[in-house]
């Protein structure tokens, strides 16, 4: 039972703010990511969080108490830390249970939750070992374990994955995941990866530059990103951005005209947008499609990148402009050839000057669903 | 020349010059050894009996012990109170940096700089007032204040060393300030802590200004007791061999083995 | 709870909580090592105006800068200002060139270098009492020396060097006691220097010669002037190898600026006296040192 709410929470360091007002609802149970490009703030947001930063303003509370000024380990909350930052002279058995030492808990009552704790994340073999003589993963283990022996009401994660391999990271993944199902506590994890932030999260949070830019299910962010940012950053490769005047405004959408003169209609709402407007179009790598589609761009291929399952064309607009169209593993595209890459519009996503999406008049019907948990909800 | 000639006149040339500098050290060890007719003999003696009786004498008819005593006792005596002032502070200021701390450090290393006679009358006139003069106590607290810089810098160094991460996760665990440093940083930094005091121990072991100058006898160490030998009378090269062996063997073992430490320290990080 | 703290009243109990007091921790080492600066200096500044002689103590009361005068008209000022920089000047020169030569030297692979190495480096770890006897009795005694009896194989006249050259006999003394400081230093610098950019060196053409004087010496060049900075501390007030050897003289030939301190200070109890010798002695080494915390900045805002 922990709800997280944060209210107008700032910081600044000295004169730098770092973190400009985030009002933020986080529910009993929900796996949230913060996401973001490198110093946006997600981390010193969940440090925050963790009582590790002071709050320069603002509210946090944690299960309904406000806990500005109390410690971390006053806030029912654990933390796992990029590095583990395990106990380098404790065994794994004391690196565990050293919470519960501090908190004066009964040396049997320590065991036993330490060794209940070693059994479910298969631990019990290294209970004696020091830190020096484990895996990457075993550590990262030990340091969830550390985490769950103090039975918290919420889980922090500060991007605990990126010292692990490819492999071990999906692993990993999973584990956390079905972790979070297993305890059924509030968990915030936070990552510069966004495919950990889609395939983990009920709920991400895009931030820069101390900046919440949109809060969303993993989808709704990729099908109604918010702003151009958003577009940008969920997704890869990343979203195709082209310059586009308004040729037509009707009630099923707004008609842009792509280079090289064919037209396109995007589904939106046009909102204040006119006829002569200048705006963004965004397409997906991945919804450029090779020949078909409603609206045509004709561009030559620079580059080609076959990964098997499907193929990367770097290519080039006549008019100068770059993409990249995630094609077909079987296409048979080359360097230097000349292909016709169709466009739907329903896949589309218009930005005004100021960046901000215009709203799509249908909803994706996967945006908003929820993820399964059971017992959960 | 060939890669192996030139290899050979090296090893030569490197040899040559490391014996030469170790000489006097090896001489006096000799030395050491011999009678005291065969210390000043012309020409010098090579080939002789060894005998241990120098050492057996410098114990029997001088004070030694107790200059061995007063010397560990300022050099360990010291070092222990500089930790015990340098750990909380180097503590602060690695995971608690304000604005200030470059400057409070850079302040602490300029201490150093203060030339001893600069201050030799005024500490000396202070000492006499305290019937401090030729007291172990007076050498311990000259020597914990002029370690102290060195000390607090060779621990901040160290102390940065060690992941911040740890210490947070020790917070978020409930440890308060001082559990953190006793539970966690101490016994993470003990290698850096010991090669800290090492150095500390070593600087005093050696110090040979004030210890001239503030002690002569009942609380003299053993660069007092040595120097008492400068003067002409009486050639007791032999026994002041020994007594300078045994006084100077240990700092040389301990200082080869921690010579890397050593240059950080001496040089407050500015060469690692 | 409900409604939001305005932003300023907020900002300080959040603070007060999180940012640990670290007073207690760091003051006492503060405020010791501030009294250790400033009252001695302070009383040697005090001392250095009035008359303050132990062997009459009748004789008191400001004077002003008249300890000053009659220190800058004491030929043996002047000398031993003279001698200090004799001193320190040549145990610099000759310890940074060894210590950088033998860097070079003993870095080299060749058999038995880390026993080596220990050789060179050991009379650093001699208590400078032992180091200056050893040298005075055994090594440069007249009669019972080992220099005097090589000089004796080759016919040549033994050299009575505390009497003859005692000022060479001291630096000789303090330059093998400070080649291995320098040396140590140097050694470990240079083992710091990329393998990759010597053997860059190589490919583009570079003899021993060129590799020394375009690689290996810019590459020292901090290291060196470490070692000068630090050792000149420490050079400045060179008194043990003076007092075990000479005893400042023959006359004024081996006297130092510490010496003349101590001399006039303790030996005839002058403090006022003293008091501006030392002085004057703080205002050298604080020239020195602003150069070397000036240093050493600049390294602490790298890290």
């Amino acid at each position: 039972m922990a709800e997280v709410v944060l209210k107008n929470i700032k910081k600044a360091f000295g004169d730098v703010a770092v973190i400009k007002g985030v009002d933020l609802n986080i529910k009993d149970r929900e796996f949230v990511v913060f996401v973001g490009p490198s110093g946006c703030g997600k981390s010193t947001l969940l440090r925050m969080i963790a009582g590790l930063e002071s709050i320069s303003d603002g509210e946090l509370s944690i299960d309904g108490q406000k806990v500005n000024d109390l410690s971390p380990a006053e806030r029912g909350i654990a933390m796992v830390f990029q590095t583990y930052a395990l106990y380098p002279h404790m065994t794994v058995r004391d690196n565990m249970g050293f919470s519960l030492r501090l908190a004066k808990v009964p040396k049997d009552e320590i065991d036993r939750k330490v060794n209940e704790a070693a059994r479910i994340l298969k631990l019990d073999p290294l209970l004696d070992r020091k830190p020096k003589a484990l895996s990457g993963g075993q550590r990262q283990r030990v340091a969830i374990g550390r985490a769950i022996v103090r039975n918290p009401k919420v889980f922090l994660f500060d991007e605990p994955l990126s010292n692990l391999d490819a492999a071990l990271r999906v692993q990993m993944r999973i584990e956390i995941a079905r972790m979070h199902s297993d305890f059924n506590a509030t968990m915030i994890y936070v990552t510069h990866d966004q495919v950990e932030a889609m395939t983990m999260a009920d709920k991400i949070v895009v931030l820069q530059g101390g900046v919440v830019e949109q809060v969303g299910s993993p989808l709704e962010l990729y099908h109604h990103p918010r702003n151009r940012f958003v577009a940008g950053f969920i997704g890869s490769p990343t979203m195709n951005f082209l310059d586009v005047p308004v040729t037509a405004i009707a009630p099923q959408g707004v008609t842009v005209a792509l280079p090289g003169g064919s037209a396109l209609l995007v589904p939106v709402k046009a909102g204040g947008c006119q006829v002569g407007d200048k705006l963004t179009l965004g397409i997906r790598p991945e919804h450029l499609l090779e020949g078909g589609g409603d609206g045509g761009l004709t561009s030559e291929a620079l580059m080609v990148e076959r990964l098997g399952g499907s193929t990367y064309a770097y290519v080039r607009l006549d008019d100068g402009t770059m993409l990249t169209a995630e094609v077909d593993g079987n296409s048979r595209i080359r360097t230097k050839d000349r292909i016709q890459l169709g466009i739907q519009g329903g896949t589309c996503h218009l930005f005004g000057t100021d960046g901000l999406a215009l709203e799509q008049i249908e909803r994706h019907p996967l945006a908003d669903m929820n993820r399964d948990h059971p017992g959960a909800h | 020349m060939s890669d192996s000639r030139q290899k050979l006149w090296l090893t030569i040339l490197a040899w040559t010059i490391a014996l030469l500098v170790f000489f006097p050290i090896f001489w006096m060890a000799l030395t050491s050894f011999k009678t005291e007719t065969e210390a000043i003999s012309t020409p010098p003696s090579l080939f002789f009996v060894p005998t241990l009786d120098n050492f057996t004498e410098v114990f029997a008819r001088s004070n030694y012990a107790r200059f061995v005593w007063n010397s560990i006792a300022v050099s360990f005596g010291s070092t222990l109170l500089a930790l015990a002032f340098a750990v909380p502070a180097a503590y602060a200021m690695a995971f608690f940096p304000t604005k200030r701390t470059p400057s409070i450090l850079l302040w602490m290393l300029s201490t150093k700089m203060m030339p001893p006679v600069g201050v030799l009358i005024p500490i000396y006139l202070l000492f006499k007032n305290l019937s401090l003069l030729d007291t172990v106590t007076g050498l311990l607290i000259i020597y914990t204040l002029i370690n102290l810089p060195i000390v607090v810098w060779m621990l901040y160094t160290y102390f940065k060393d060690v992941p911040g991460e740890i210490l947070e996760a020790g917070r978020v665990d409930g440890a308060k300030p001082m559990q953190e440093l006793f539970l966690l940083l101490i016994p993470l930094a003990v290698p850096g802590i010991a090669s800290t005091g090492l150095l500390s121990v070593i600087l005093s072991w050696n110090e040979a200004f004030w210890s001239l100058n503030l002690a002569s006898s009942n609380g003299a160490p053993l660069t007092a007791f040595i120097a008492s030998f400068s003067s002409p009378q009486g050639l007791f090269w032999a026994k002041l061999s020994a007594a300078s062996l045994m006084a100077i063997a240990p700092i040389l073992i301990v200082g080869w083995m921690s010579q890397r430490q050593l240059v950080s320290g001496l040089t407050f990080g500015a060469v690692k | 709870m409900t409604t939001l703290a305005p932003t300023h009243p907020a900002t300080k109990p959040a603070r007060k909580n999180r940012e640990v007091d670290t007073r207690p921790l760091l003051w006492p080492s503060i405020a010791v090592l501030f009294l250790w600066m400033i009252v001695p200096l302070a009383m040697t500044l005090y001392f250095s105006v009035i008359r303050y002689n132990l062997l009459s103590p009748d004789l008191t009361g400001f004077v002003g800068l008249e300890n000053y005068a009659f220190l800058f008209d004491d030929p043996a000022l002047w000398t031993s200002l003279w001698n200090t920089l004799v001193l320190v000047g040549s145990v610099l020169i000759i310890t940074v060139v060894f210590g950088t030569l033998f860097a070079v030297l003993y870095n080299q692979e060749f058999p038995g270098r880390g026993v080596a190495r220990l050789l060179v480096i050991a009379p650093f770890f001699v208590m400078p009492t032992v180091s200056a006897l050893v040298w005075k009795n055994m090594m440069m005694h007249p009669v019972y020396g080992l220099i005097a009896w090589l000089q004796s194989l080759l016919g040549i006249q033994p050299t009575d060097w505390f009497s003859n050259y005692p000022m060479l006999a001291v630096i000789i003394i303090i330059a093998w006691q400070w080649v291995p400081f320098a040396f140590l230093i140097l050694l470990t610098a240079i083992q710091s220097l990329d393998t990759e950019q010597k053997e860059a060196a190589r490919i583009d053409g570079a003899g021993p010669l060129a590799m020394f004087f375009y690689i290996t010496l810019p590459h020292l060049s901090r290291a060196i002037s470490v070692v000068i900075m630090i050792e000149t501390i420490f050079l400045l007030t060179i008194f043990a190898e003076i007092y075990v050897t000479t005893a400042g003289g023959p006359g004024t030939a081996t006297t130092n600026l510490a010496w003349l301190i101590y001399s006039v200070g303790l030996l005839q109890f002058d403090v006022g006296y003293a008091s501006a010798g030392g002085i004057i002695a703080v205002v050298l080494a604080n020239i020195v040192a602003i150069f070397l915390v000036r240093t050493v900045s600049r390294n602490l805002q790298q890290a």
